[in-house]
């Protein structure tokens, strides 16, 4: 008996690139506020590069608190998004490699509570997010941002999702 | 709230980067009490299908008002930062439309104060969002603790 050969690596990797460069690319806000995702299988970390735009308080300085939580929202709502669009990424229901490429829609916020736990360095933040709980119709995610240290971290967050609607 | 201190806070708020580049206006200052306001702007946009505002910009202006409320108490902190913000979205708001935030200290104590903010667009009535919040009350230096 014999098993079906696995599929190349290089197109197993091109289409889950692909399928994140869309649901990132198409937020103007994500690009605004200059966050990028780095991928490791399904493993999402959200990296925010330094830039003085980001600053709150010029004295100290330190990252703005508005900053810290679009951040975090950002992070919450890719995983959330990027968990959806995996499953049927993998099962071959979704093609996100072509040109005219059709945008799951976007869960959307109930509450979103963020945990300030020290000031953010002026220099690039981390984070990643984990969906605690996801249901037909709601969501619970919870979200955590660090910069030099993972174990130390500078915001937590959990927020409560409205699921986007499976048929158009 | 003196002329100077409010001229002050509008200063302070405006030397904010983080606000400049959201173009953040203040409104209004005064006994604990501010009003924000943003105008809606193409690349702050959280979902490309329907020109609606990231709610990340939202939170970032009530996060901003509430300092800002923090900062006009008659206590007069010398600074304060977020300990906590919880926001209920409660609508998405009118792509095009200007975002106004308003936040109030409710109780302030020796090292916190406590906020309650709402955000709308320019439609009265059910706000956009609205935000409760617990902030440092910072002193002077050598002052009295």
């Amino acid at each position: 008996m014999s098993r079906p050969k696995p599929e190349p690596v290089h197109l197993v990797k091109g289409r889950r690139d692909a399928a994140l460069r869309a649901l990132v690319s198409g937020v103007p806000y994500i690009q605004f506020l200059g966050i990028e995702f780095d991928r490791r299988g399904d493993e999402l970390t959200a990296v925010m590069r330094y830039d003085d735009k980001l600053i709150g308080n010029p004295l100290i300085p330190a990252i703005h608190g508005g900053v810290t939580a679009a951040f975090l929202e950002v992070a919450a709502i890719m995983e959330l998004s990027w968990t959806l669009l995996w499953e049927e990424m993998e099962a071959g229901l979704i093609d996100l490699t072509g040109p005219e490429t059709v945008l799951p829609r976007l869960p959307k916020t109930i509450d979103f509570t963020v945990d300030y736990l020290r000031s953010g360095l002026p220099r690039d933040a981390y984070a990643r997010a984990r969906v605690n709980r996801s249901g037909r119709r709601y969501a619970s995610v919870h979200v955590e941002a660090w910069q030099d240290n993972r174990a130390k971290l500078f915001a937590q967050a959990t927020g409560h999702f409205l699921m986007p609607d499976r048929e158009e | 709230m003196d002329e100077a201190k409010l001229k002050q806070a509008r200063m302070f708020i405006e030397a904010i980067p983080h606000a400049r580049a959201l173009g953040m206006r203040l409104d209004a200052i005064g006994g604990g009490a501010a009003e924000l306001s943003m105008e809606w702007r193409e690349d702050l946009v959280g979902d490309p299908r329907t020109g609606v505002i990231h709610g990340g910009a939202v939170s970032a202006l009530l996060d901003t008002c509430c300092g800002a409320a923090v900062m006009s108490h008659p206590e007069a902190p010398a600074g304060t930062a977020t300990i906590d913000l919880r926001i209920d979205y409660m609508r998405a708001a009118t792509p095009r439309q200007r975002i106004t935030a308003r936040a109030e200290v409710y109780h302030i104590t020796r090292t916190v104060a406590f906020l309650r903010a709402t955000a709308h667009d320019e439609e009265a009535g059910l706000p956009v969002a609205s935000a409760t919040g617990a902030f440092t009350v910072e002193r002077p230096k050598g002052g009295a603790q």
